[in-house]
């Protein structure tokens, strides 16, 4: 009998990671998960013993050698530290590279991906801090998610809206009113032209306002403005509640009541809720918004934490069909690059590695539908142009305070979003630089809507020009 | 200037809207040929929908012949929706541009409202 390799003797003890972690050699499959961390180490631990650790402790390894390391192929399932790069205007910290064979992960789970991803590593002592900043998920995995239950095409047929970005608003105060007070107001935004309201994530089910009398006056608001203007019209009924089964007993009862769109918090409710009412949306033709409370906590800071890159992937592949994006322009952060990045996440079929807007890999979505992104927070008419610039067609632009706040009332406060948005694609259509040509796209809108001229005099000082704190990493 | 009241009923017909560009002054003969000129540009296949204004809010309209597909003169598509508008002179008449790549319309535009 020939012996083709030795044996492995066992010898207990602790090991430098990289002597199994590190491998510089290693060429990624296509059916491999890569990861790109961003990594400041303790003083005095090399890079590349801080990259295999974030390997080993992401996929197979841990602290010690345990002689049941030998019971299995561990060079087949660890994974591996394949590359390091500085990362620009940044000495303190470097990215680390490492390729997961597909086989760690259960089919079709982005909460198994991140368990193993953003675990315990992040509680690492060799590590000062630790920044998830980008996934490439392989093609063989992201078929095995749902995605989004319905996707961007779909979601125009269902609402009969073509050749421009839909209109919505965050009903406000955000909490406190009255289930019928509260349909008031959506009754009176989307009459004046908006395609969508919105639940304020807080609005859940509270004692000033129970889930059900909210949805039957949300309900009779949305019929009533369809009735009137011939559109179709919808209202995000947040069913978002402390338990799952509370969650799909309000999703039925939206569906009950033909509505055709509720609303679901990922992060805080988590992603096995997100994923189990994503897959409730897509059995039961029912549109899903999703909204990303918590997200800041995650991936504002710069060193640790994951970046909304990732998130966004994630949130395709645990489906949703609309996500909040940011809006570059207003109030809540948002750099301009980035934010093109991760809607490209979120609306492509492939986007390629392109580090000018923060993606570290080709990704490839395969057939997966895209999702609208969502952008809102302190934005106002003379943000138009730009949204329309930035964001394309396949987006939801939101104005809360922009809607409600004019000095006429909700229907005329949509009435001039509608106006300045319609003027906006139109001229954007016929070849203007309408980002450039901003004040004069929209004072000539305003000469035929007394409602927008009104909302542009309200509204033409402010701005939100704060320097961003998560900027892509340059020189 | 003061508070102005909202003027939209239900039984006024001038209520009704009909998507994109509806909430603008209707486009002139100019502009809607501007319009088309995009769809081309963008390699949409231009076609044309009619329906009864007590139809309006149904999915699908009549089909005006098939779309235009291959057309590139903007002044030829306009034509044909003057052929259309001039068949069925109380119909809403609308105009689309199919986007073949992505499987949807690129743009929907009424460029006629019916008589009500």
């Amino acid at each position: 009998m020939t012996i083709t390799t030795a044996p492995q003797a066992y010898s207990a003890g602790v090991q430098d990671y990289a002597i199994t972690y590190w491998d510089p050699s290693y060429q990624p499959k296509d059916t491999d998960l890569l990861a790109c961390f961003k990594i400041v180490a303790q003083q005095g631990v090399p890079r590349q013993e801080a990259a295999a650790a974030v390997a080993a402790e992401s996929s197979t390894g841990t602290w010690t050698t345990v002689w049941t390391d030998l019971l299995t192929d561990l060079d087949h399932y660890k994974g591996r530290a394949y590359r390091i790069e500085d990362v620009p205007g940044d000495p303190t910290a470097f990215y680390a590279f490492v390729a997961y064979p597909l086989d760690l992960f259960e089919e079709g789970s982005v909460v198994n991906v991140l368990t193993s991803l953003v675990g315990n590593v992040f509680g690492f002592k060799a590590i000062r801090s630790l920044r998830l900043e980008d996934i490439r998920f392989p093609l063989a995995f992201v078929l095995g998610c749902g995605g989004p239950p319905n996707g961007i095409v779909v979601e125009r047929d269902r609402m009969d809206k073509y050749g421009r970005p839909m209109l919505g608003c965050t009903i406000k105060p955000k909490l406190g009113l009255s289930a019928k007070n509260y349909g008031r107001a959506v009754y009176e935004c989307l009459r004046g032209g908006l395609d969508f309201t919105k639940d304020d994530e807080n609005i859940n089910s509270q004692p000033f306002m129970r889930w059900r009398d909210r949805f039957e006056n949300v309900a009779q608001a949305v019929k009533d403005a369809e009735a009137e203007t011939g559109e179709r019209k919808g209202h995000y009924l947040n069913v978002t509640s402390g338990t799952v089964e509370d969650m799909f007993e309000r999703a039925e009862f939206a569906k009950e009541l033909g509505m055709r769109i509720i609303m679901h918090d990922y992060l805080t409710a988590g992603f096995s809720a997100n994923t189990s009412l994503a897959n409730w949306c897509r059995k039961n033709g029912m549109l899903l918004h999703i909204h990303r409370a918590m997200h800041a906590v995650l991936d504002r800071n710069p060193y640790h934490g994951i970046h909304f890159r990732v998130l966004t992937k994630c949130l395709r592949l645990s489906g949703g069909d609309h996500l909040h994006s940011g809006t570059v322009v207003g109030k809540l952060e948002g750099d301009r690059q980035a934010t093109l990045g991760w809607i490209d996440l979120m609306r492509e079929s492939y986007i390629p590695e392109d580090r000018s807007r923060g993606i570290f890999f080709d990704q490839d979505f395969g057939h997966m539908p895209g999702v609208f992104p969502v952008a809102s927070g302190g934005i106002h008419v003379w943000h138009i142009p730009a949204l329309v610039s930035i964001f394309g067609d396949d987006s939801v632009l939101q104005f809360g305070g922009g809607t409600l706040g004019h000095p006429w009332g909700n229907a005329a406060g949509a009435t001039a979003n509608r106006v300045a948005l319609e003027a906006s694609v139109r001229a954007r259509n016929e070849g203007v630089a309408i980002e450039q040509e901003a004040r004069s796209v929209l004072s000539e809108a305003a000469a035929h809507s007394p409602e927008l001229a009104i909302a542009m005099e309200t509204w033409k000082e402010v701005k939100f020009e704060y320097d961003v704190v998560d900027k892509l990493d340059t020189n | 200037m003061t508070i102005q009241d909202f003027p939209s009923r239900r039984d006024d017909p001038a209520a009704r809207k009909f998507g994109t560009f509806s909430y603008l002054p209707p486009l002139t003969t100019e502009q809607v040929k501007r319009q088309v000129e995009y769809m081309i540009a963008k390699g949409w296949a231009c076609g044309i929908e009619h329906v009864e204004p007590s139809r309006a809010a149904d999915t699908y309209w009549y089909m005006w012949k098939l779309p235009l597909f291959g057309e590139t003169d903007a002044a030829a598509v306009l034509s044909e929706v003057e052929l259309c508008h001039s068949a069925h002179p109380s119909d809403h008449v609308r105009l689309i541009g199919y986007d073949a790549k992505r499987q949807t319309q690129g743009l929907a535009i009424v460029v006629h409202r019916g008589v009500v």
